[in-house]
């Protein structure tokens, strides 16, 4: 198969409904199930049937984003982005005569949301370019929409030195949070002899506040599984893992419905898309293991173990699962990769800072006025995404936070809002970029609190494995309740920054090196807050 | 020309370890080299003869031109490696881990089975632990007395998890393994139940004899008796590595 | 030679466990499927017992301390029976942010339990969950898998109050509800 008749297969899926003149798309995400879209879709469908409308289409979609006006609907021209349409805000079942009343009218002004905010205006969708816009569990739909273009290109086009060549050019780096220069992965998997190799799509969503993967999972599964079949392709590797959280049922089912489907299509299994390349996935459930995210975890846990972290060297590059090489990327950096494939790595590294390429999503939550998922390029400031994009903090209070990077991550004060965000400034600040959890605190949040619930987390989530993370965590953890609680002297305060420098330095894996992360980081901005409370201050 | 005569492939390399020149096969940790040459390392859960587990982090060392510090007990050598291992930094960051495992469980030397013969304290004083600066846990737990020749007290177990390996590797029998996570983390016979019970344990006492402390102990030793011997362990590693 | 082991016969009548022995058998009995056998388990049981495990692990020819050591290294196994209806407290930090500790102590304050725990009758189960992530609907609570989103106490509460109470039924018979 080469790409005109990947080409002709998705004119013949939009043939199949060109009498399509408008889509209602209802977000069938988890967020906007939870706030009642289901019976939203229910009602409509039951609407269009007493007063029937042959031109518009309703259709079940991913994430629009805008999480906190959930249920979403957007009525818009097939092959529109939700911009293009109207888009109406926290829809309920009773509104439905309306809104299919009004496919004939004026729109129902009430309802709407307007789409040129900032919210939408103000965002470059790559990874979430169809997210929103195509059925999850339609093959036809992601085809139509250009899905496995870039497989097609590089199964038909490149050989596998030539799409390493597009990846290392596109400058894309490791989305999980490290930040590795994806490019150099693959290519070192690639350089070990040939023989057994395995491609590993870590959507182990462990940070929470964070949902980009579980939101690209569910509404945009075929993008992934194409990432991963273009890595294996580059790599050389026949089989795939996807170790997705069993907290998410709904991604769950999605990927299994892509899966299926995409066998079925021959676009997975023994010869992908015609050609002598084979290639399969299978999905892996975690069990509720935080830990699983790290790589050799996550490879103990797919092999049926303790989710426990082994010492690297070797790395997984090397010997990975059952010793074989194996390549490990996160749900949106496999996400990444078509659009890289079929634009070019060139187009892709235009896009974003000096060593930070491309776009990233993060998922705003906390104090904050839009909560939900965004994607701007590299670089936008932090103060762009918060205050403008975000809308800002509700309740006319005043910014105090924003902690990125979760349990490993650290809190950003206002003085730091100018900041560009790339995988460096951020470090820089004692934050780390993370898998894209923001959240927001305002004025009433106590940043020793947060340090606490952090360690909290992380003395919970620990192995057990290696001392300093078992037993350093256990006691950080105590002393910062003891802080809190305001029966903490300084030597307290000592101890736990000597236990700080201990954990990050001799800790086994990541999550026990960076721990102390949100205790240096609020002991850095806000160690005001600490001496208050060994002054006494009760107050939490 | 007559063919090459096949060579063992593996290569031999030279490192600096503390500013001694060393030399070591490519296939050794460093942890092996320093025994080897007699410089001493601490550390709790490398025993010769067991997979490595790396948990312990007191053999930790710091490589010239390495940000980071790593685990001797599980980093290969390589062609001119600079190793410290004894190092102000690392001196201070191996008494705060005894400090933290002291703290961790309800470890009193003075009326334990194993005072004077045990691996923790011996550290402790080898790297000048004199008081624990860190508060104890103080969480209770259970001894399990109803093996009829061995004991196992939980107040002493540092998880080191050489029973475990030692019980897998060498006896092939996995009576032991661990349980929970974290800090909750307890070493098991079978399915947690009393170690007596146990329908996999041979009795042979492997994991009471590789036990650096006094968690695994034989039944009717009082304060101080229990000796450890360790000794047949490499023996029996090395015949199962031939075979 | 590999000598192919007997497979220990059903430890009972009950069909349930043709669903788990159809997982192991799609997985060739490898030792690897042992997390993925664990979770058809508790989806066919609601939780994990001593029979199941001791079964699992002669299937799969795994010592029963690895068996207990995985099933009780992950959360999202339980080795109790789950009340008849579950309630799930996120507390993710967005949660914890909006006041999803106000949440646990109401319900620790109404029904005397604490997360992880069952009332005596049976009725009810309460949990905690690392993000669910629902961060919009801040704080997040899930009541027999239903994502439920911005309660306060008193609401949940009431929620959880009037919550039907059929027959009372084996708590094995209940189905699986998201847990953490």
């Amino acid at each position: 198969m080469n790409l005109d008749d990947l080409d002709d297969l998705a004119s013949e899926f939009r043939n199949a409904e060109r009498d399509v003149e408008r889509e209602l798309r209802v977000c069938m995400a988890a967020s906007c199930q939870s706030s009642g879209a289901r019976p939203v879709f229910d009602s409509l469908e039951a609407q269009l049937k007493t007063d029937p409308h042959p031109g518009c289409r309703l259709k079940g979609v991913g994430c629009m984003g805008l999480c906190s006006a959930g249920p979403l609907v957007a009525i818009t021209p097939p092959e529109a982005g939700i911009e293009e349409g109207l888009l109406y805000r926290e829809v309920k079942p009773e509104d439905a005569p309306e809104l299919v009343a009004s496919l004939d009218g004026p729109p129902v002004e009430h309802l709407r949301c307007p789409t040129d905010q900032p919210f939408f205006a103000r965002q470059q969708r790559i990874v979430l370019e169809q997210c929103g816009r195509i059925d999850p569990d339609s093959f036809e739909d992601a085809v139509a929409h250009g899905g496995y273009a870039g497989l097609v290109r590089a199964l038909s086009e490149l050989t596998p030195a030539e799409v390493l060549r597009e990846l290392t050019a596109s400058g894309l780096r490791g989305r999980g949070g490290g930040g590795y220069p994806t490019g150099l992965k693959w290519s070192t998997i690639a350089k070990m002899p040939a023989g057994q190799k395995y491609v590993i799509c870590n959507a182990d969503e462990g940070d929470p506040g964070a949902f980009m993967d579980r939101a690209v999972l569910e509404s945009d599964p075929h993008r992934v599984l194409e990432g991963m079949a273009i890595a294996a392709y580059a790599v050389g590797a026949n089989k795939g893992y996807v170790y997705v959280r069993a907290e998410y049922p709904l991604a769950v089912e999605r990927l299994t419905t892509a899966i299926r489907k995409a066998r079925r299509a021959g676009f997975l299994g023994g010869r992908v898309a015609d050609t002598q390349f084979a290639f399969d996935i299978e999905i892996r459930l975690g069990a509720g293991a935080f830990v699983c995210g790290e790589e050799t975890a996550l490879m103990a846990s797919i092999q049926g173990l303790r989710g426990q972290p082994r010492p690297r060297p070797p790395y997984p590059a090397e010997s990975g699962l059952w010793g074989c090489p194996t390549l490990i990327n996160n749900v949106e950096t496999f996400a990444n990769v078509p659009a890289i494939l079929r634009r070019g790595g060139d187009w892709f590294a235009s896009i974003g800072t000096q060593g930070s390429k491309g776009t990233k999503v993060f998922a705003l939550a906390g104090a904050i006025v839009n909560t939900g998922l965004i994607e701007v390029p590299m670089g936008t400031r932090l103060r762009d995404i918060i205050e403008v994009i975000g809308g800002g903090i509700p309740g006319g209070r005043a910014f105090k936070a924003v902690q990125t990077g979760g349990p490993s991550g650290g809190c950003i004060p206002a003085e730091h809002l100018d900041t560009p965000v790339d995988y460096d400034s951020l470090k820089s600040l004692g934050a780390i970029m993370g898998s894209g959890g923001m959240i927001v605190m305002d004025e009433t949040s106590s940043m020793v609190d947060v340090a606490r619930f952090f360690m909290e987390f992380c003395m919970t989530e620990s192995c057990g494995k290696c001392v300093p993370c078992r037993a350093g965590t256990w006691q950080m953890h105590a002393l910062l309740d003891k802080i809190a609680k305001a029966e903490a002297c300084r030597a307290d305060l000592e101890l736990l920054e000597t236990l700080c420098d201990l954990v990050s330095a001799t800790s086994l894996c990541g999550l026990g090196q960076t721990a102390p992360n949100p205790v240096l980081s609020t002991l850095r901005y806000f160690r005001d807050e600490y001496e208050a409370k060994l002054q006494g201050d009760p107050t939490p | 020309m007559p063919p090459a005569t096949p060579q063992p492939n593996v290569r031999v390399v030279t490192l600096r370890i503390d500013g001694r020149d060393v030399s070591a096969r490519e296939d050794e940790t460093i942890l092996e080299v320093c025994r080897e040459n007699r410089i001493e390392v601490p550390s709790l859960c490398q025993l010769d003869g067991l997979s490595v587990w790396g948990g312990c982090r007191l053999c930790m060392v710091e490589l010239a031109g390495q940000g980071r510090l790593f685990a001797a007990c599980a980093t290969r050598v390589a062609e001119g490696m600079e190793v410290s291992t004894n190092t102000e930094r690392l001196r201070h960051y191996r008494r705060l881990i005894l400090e933290l495992l002291f703290a961790e469980r309800n470890h009193v030397c003075s009326v334990c089975v194993s005072n004077g013969h045990c691996e923790l304290q011996a550290l402790a004083q080898r790297c000048g632990v004199d008081h624990v600066r860190l508060p104890y846990r103080q969480a209770r737990y259970p001894v399990d007395s109803s093996h009829e020749m061995f004991r196992l007290d939980h107040n002493r177990c540092v998880l080191c998890t050489r029973c475990v390996r030692v019980c897998d590797e060498i006896e092939g029998a996995h009576t032991w393994d661990v349980m929970g996570r974290g800090s909750d983390c307890l070493v098991i016979t079978d399915m947690a139940q009393p170690w007596g019970a146990s329908g996999t344990c041979t009795s042979c006492g492997k994991c009471v004899q590789v036990c650096p402390t006094g968690a695994l102990v034989k039944q009717g030793t009082s304060v101080g008796e229990m000796v450890k011997d360790q000794h047949f362990l490499p023996i029996l590693a090395r015949r199962r590595h031939l075979a | 030679m590999s000598l192919e082991r007997a497979k220990p016969p059903l430890p009972d009548e009950d069909k349930r466990w043709k669903l788990v022995n159809a997982t192991m058998r799609r997985n060739g009995y490898a030792d690897h499927a042992l997390i993925e056998t664990l979770h058809s388990v508790q989806d066919a049981f609601g939780f994990l017992d001593e029979t199941s495990l001791h079964f699992v692990a002669a299937s799969l020819d795994l010592p029963l301390s690895k068996v207990y050591g995985v099933a009780t290294f992950y959360h999202l196994f339980t080795l109790k029976p789950k009340g008849r209806h579950s309630c799930v407290v996120c507390t993710g930090t967005a949660c914890y942010i909006k006041g999803a500790n106000a949440l646990v102590e109401g319900l620790r304050e109404r029904y005397a339990i604490n997360p992880g725990e069952t009332t005596e009758d049976g009725h009810l189960s309460v949990l905690t969950a690392r993000c669910v992530g629902a961060c919009g609907l801040a704080p997040a609570v899930v009541i027999d898998g239903e994502v439920l989103g911005r309660l306060d106490t008193p609401d949940l509460i009431e929620r959880l109050d009037t919550l039907p109470d059929p027959e009372p039924t084996p708590a094995s018979h209940r189905p699986p509800t998201t847990s953490h």
